[in-house]
């Protein structure tokens, strides 16, 4: 880049001087109509800051220039009923849910993905800080974080370089943050080899009136940048890395990772609370992708003045960088803050009582132009909508794969199946042993989910659950979800499926489901055949939403996930949010008291398409994704959720991938209690034999136990409502096995060794 | 009964330290890093947490915090003081606790539910657990492995002073490689007490292990009463 870029300093009044100058526009990523619409837009050519600007606001991964028109689905979508606990909507840095009693809770899942390729430890762990300054910035405190994961396959020795490091970065960043990490997912499948996904969520709370929006506005009121200095690192970060697809000289990429600080943003996170509290505070904005031209831009586009910038007052780690490496910077730990003159003096006490840095760099103005000076050269004058939210909109060319027929018609029914119970054991041995179902407590106990005292369930129950008010309880539940391998298949199902598991999650842990936030990895949008499987998962996601009545309060969109022409499975990764009046109250999915009845909600067909067994036991992808039905869906939340209310289950567990054998055994390991089980009823009610049952992934059940005084009740309850229930077994520790009676007895330690042993053999010996 | 919290930049468990005051009783008072005063607190709890980012060495910069001048002759001079994690770091860093932490021996943050042995229960934290007790709460640390000269062990061990030990199953080792499977210790008049474990994780029921964290805040009210 230093190459491309004049020493002189390149003014507003020097580039209406010189139409003339090449720019290097195409080195950094603007296609040559982006650059003549600059042009355009300015009347003159864009300055190199300008240029600087608009290159990493007009990026992909800035603009969501190819997903814009198929997002709108979501705002489409939502009905005036679902807006009903809507407080903040898509378009803000994250969206807000009304969670009653005076609180609301903000939410957002967002990628780091091709950092975290790049760079393992800093990519993920900058993944963490900038979705909780999201958070922040919003006018919350954090409260957990949660990271949904995806590696190539897990023998590969890339994922050996990769994993360990991104995991260690989310510990390394999360733990120093002092917020739990209460959940997400650890997923393995070679398409993720070169492109693995890092995802990130953060959840934070707040009264509802300490809401806080990015909006520069009030003329003469200061600009404010407070937290790190501004560095070299993550120069161009967005543009380079998150919007083109890898090639072979990746490693020359390396600068453009950012590089984190924790501590630095631990004391942000205090600081900022502290001047939300004091009342100081009209506007603030995280500085994350795109730095300075992101916050400056947004903040200003969003307000109803201009704004005024001395660039050269921004404090500098590094005093050679040039004023468009200053305005592209990624440097972490920085907030931006809109101010009235009276409170400045407060806000700056409040910031050395922190050590943190705060420097007024500028001041909004009753003109229309986002103005930025160097000492006395006016580097940028543009009109802050035009960089921030009037960026380049495609409406790229789709395609529905012509691999996709054959691809469904590739249906698993001929695929050899286990006949007697022997087999079946071995299938079930050999699932919770496999990369996807085996314990991920060597990933996840590198977390702490504890810190705050909150946490009322954690990985691997079903949902994160965590207390908001310490008085009465109210809390939320989250879980994210998405099986590619479906989505792969069918993305209109695959995302459907998605959010129906998360669904189930968060009910299944007692919380009634309020909003969804998504992150929708794909391939490049160049493709047409990615760019339908993006748009068919955006339709279901929202036409799911509708039909569940819960709104998308945002998220997040990474494309060109793709090396060469190879895309990754699309993973439209859905996180849902839900609300419980007493955490207290949650299930946990594992069972602990021996005579307990065991119930399966729901009913259970033939269906192996995307399924896990057909991946283990065959290497097996093709056919359909189990039916979607998303009415049962939502009447087997009610179910789950009144059931936890009333006392009426004291263990629940969804069924997902590896269908009730996983699910059974997943229950008993989790406090090492077995249980009894009988098969041979509901094998008869659904017309399936034993290995149907025990591994179809049908969608919509779930497993609970139930004391034996409630089971009446229980059961009425389900009869009330037409739901499918049967009593499959009891709680039974005596034999300390999964004992699933006329087909195999699998003693819990033998489950145990089995389920444990996969990640340590990879990773612990390191 | 005022029991101070001392806040560092980059504390993350006074929040849980102060609440675990509460629910005990007592009252807890935010002390501030940069505050020389200890605002006559009856004890002090130094909590977990990354004070100062510990990029340098473990409490090694929390150590010459405002708050410790006055924390460390109040200490020798008998007030009760508790560190937990980090607390427990800056107790050695401080000299008023003997030995050091050092990455643990696997090189990786590790959380977990863990079990310990206590070893002495006459000491102002741990007066309300009887010896031998084992108790589960929550172990939590990249830097959490006890090290000390085979001299200064042979005195911890010889005067009772190793409060608490790791459970370790046969065949297994313990979870950081604490020296003789050291979680926690005293100094000699059981005023000074270290662990690397959060007993303020373990004291609510539903939100945590177990509620063994409780008997230390317990602990430390009637050593204050009795004192």
């Amino acid at each position: 880049m230093t190459s491309v870029m004049k020493s002189a300093l390149d003014t507003v009044a020097a580039a209406a001087d010189s139409p003339e100058v090449e720019q290097p526009w195409a080195e950094l990523g603007l296609k040559a109509d982006e650059y003549d619409r600059i042009r355009e837009i300015l009347g003159r050519r864009p300055t190199s800051a300008e240029l600087a600007m608009y290159s990493v606001m007009w990026s992909e991964h800035c603009s969501y220039k190819s997903s814009k028109v198929h997002l709108a689905q979501f705002s489409d979508n939502t009905t005036e009923a679902m807006r009903e606990k809507l407080l903040v909507g898509i378009g803000e840095n994250a969206g807000v849910v009304d969670i009653g009693d005076g609180w609301a809770v903000t939410f957002k899942i967002e990628s780091h993905n091709h950092p975290s390729y790049i760079e393992p430890y800093q990519g993920a762990a900058t993944g963490v800080g900038g979705i909780v300054r999201d958070i922040m910035s919003m006018g919350a405190r954090p409260i957990a974080v949660m990271d949904p994961l995806r590696f190539g396959a897990l023998d590969h020795p890339d994922t050996l370089r990769v994993l360990p490091g991104v995991v260690a970065g989310i510990g390394g960043y999360g733990n120093s943050l002092g917020l739990p990490n209460i959940g997400g997912e650890v997923v393995f499948d070679s398409c993720y080899q070169g492109n693995p996904l890092v995802n990130a969520l953060s959840v934070g709370k707040m009264r509802i009136e300490d809401i806080h929006l990015a909006k520069a506005s009030g003329v003469g009121n200061k600009v404010i940048l407070f937290g790190a200095k501004t560095g070299g690192d993550g120069i161009g970060g967005v543009s380079v890395l998150a919007s083109e697809t890898f090639d072979a000289d990746g490693s020359a990429k390396r600068p453009a990772v950012q590089v984190g600080d924790p501590f630095a943003e631990k004391v942000l996170i205090e600081c900022c609370l502290d001047l939300y509290a004091a009342h100081v505070v009209d506007g603030i904005q995280d500085l994350g992708g795109a730095g300075l031209s992101c916050a400056t831009s947004e903040l200003a586009s969003n307000g109803d003045g201009g704004m005024r910038v001395w660039l050269d007052r921004v404090p500098l780690r590094d005093a050679s960088l040039r004023v468009e490496e200053i305005l592209m910077s990624e440097s972490q730990e920085r907030m931006m803050a809109v101010v009235e003159p009276a409170k400045l003096e407060e806000f700056m006490a409040i910031a050395r009582r922190w050590d943190v840095e705060a420097t007024v760099v500028g001041e909004v103005t009753d003109g229309k132009s986002l103005e930025v000076f160097w000492q006395d050269g006016q580097i940028i004058d543009v009109p802050p909508r035009s960089v921030a939210h009037d960026g380049p909109i495609y409406n790229r060319p789709m395609q529905r794969p012509a691999y996709l027929d054959a691809l469904q018609g590739n249906v698993p029914d001929d695929l050899a199946r286990p006949v007697d119970g022997e087999g079946l054991k071995a299938a079930l041995l050999a699932m919770m042993a496999s990369p996807n179902l085996c314990d991920t407590s060597w990933i996840t106990g590198q977390y702490d989910r504890y810190v705050m005292g909150n946490t009322a369930l954690a990985m691997p129950d079903d949902a994160g659950v965590v207390r908001v008010d310490e008085e009465t309880g109210r809390g939320v539940a989250i879980s994210t979800d998405c099986n590619s391998r479906y989505a792969k298949l069918d993305p209109y199902a695959g995302a459907q499926l998605a959010l129906a598991e998360a669904y189930r999650n968060v009910a299944t842990a007692g919380a009634v489901p309020l909003a969804i936030s998504d992150c929708l990895n794909f391939g490049s949008p160049e493709d047409p055949g990615v760019m339908w499987q993006f748009a068919e998962a955006v339709r279901g996601i929202a036409e799911g939403c509708k039909t569940l009545g819960i709104p998308v309060t945002g998220g997040n969109v990474s494309l060109y996930n793709q090396t060469g022409d190879v895309a990754i499975h699309p993973t439209p990764v859905v996180a849902v949010l839900g609300v419980m009046d007493d955490v207290a109250r949650r299930t946990p999915s594992g069972w602990k008291a021996p005579g307990q009845v065991i119930y399966l909600l729901g009913t259970t067909a033939d269906e192996f398409g995307g399924s896990a067994w057909t991946q283990i036991a065959h290497d097996h992808l093709g056919g359909l994704p189990p039916r979607v039905d998303l009415d049962r869906e939502r009447r087997l939340g009610e179910i789950l959720v009144d059931a936890s209310r009333d006392g009426l289950v004291d263990a629940a567990h969804d069924l997902s991938e590896g269908g009730l054998a996983v699910a059974l055994a997943e229950a008993s390991l989790r406090n090492g209690v077995g249980a009894r089980i009988r098969l041979d009823e509901v094998c008869e009610r659904d017309g399936v034999d034993a290995f149907t049952l025990l591994f179809s992934e049908s969608a919509g059940r779930a497993i609970v136990a139930v004391p034996g005084t409630e089971e009446v009740r229980f059961t009425a309850m389900c009869t009330a409502r037409g739901f499918a229930h049967a009593r499959i077994g009891v709680v039974d520790d005596e034999a300390r096995a999964l004992d699933v009676q006329g087909q195999f007895t699998l003693p819990l330690d033998e489950l145990r060794t089995a389920h444990t042993s996969t990640l340590p053999a990879i990773f612990a010996s390191r | 009964m005022r029991i101070g919290v001392v806040t560092f930049p980059g504390s993350l468990d006074d929040h849980d330290a102060r609440r675990a005051i509460r629910v005990v009783g007592g009252e807890a008072v935010s002390l501030w890093h940069g505050d020389d005063s200890l605002h006559d607190v009856d004890a002090v709890v130094l909590p977990g947490g990354f004070s100062y980012g510990d990029y340098l060495r473990a409490g090694a910069i929390a150590r010459f915090a405002p708050v410790m001048s006055a924390l460390i002759p109040a200490a020798q001079a008998g007030l009760p003081v508790l560190g937990i994690c980090n607390g427990f770091q800056i107790l050695c860093e401080s000299h008023l606790l003997p030995g050091a932490m050092i990455q643990n021996d696997h090189r990786t943050f590790i959380c977990r539910d863990q079990r310990l042995r206590v070893e002495n229960a006459t000491t102002a934290w741990t007066s309300d657990f009887e010896q031998g007790d084992e108790i589960t709460i929550v172990l939590k640390n990249q830097e959490g492995q006890y090290v000390a000269d085979e001299r200064t062990l042979e005195e911890l061990e010889g005067e009772g002073r190793v409060a608490f030990r790791y459970v370790v199953e046969e065949g297994r080792r313990n979870p950081n490689g604490s020296y003789r499977d050291i979680a926690g210790i005293t100094n000699g008049r059981g005023n000074v007490v270290g662990l690397m474990p959060h007993p303020e994780h373990a004291i609510e029921a539903g939100y945590g292990p177990s509620l063994d964290g409780l008997k230390f805040f317990t602990s430390v009210l009637k050593s204050v009463v009795n004192a």
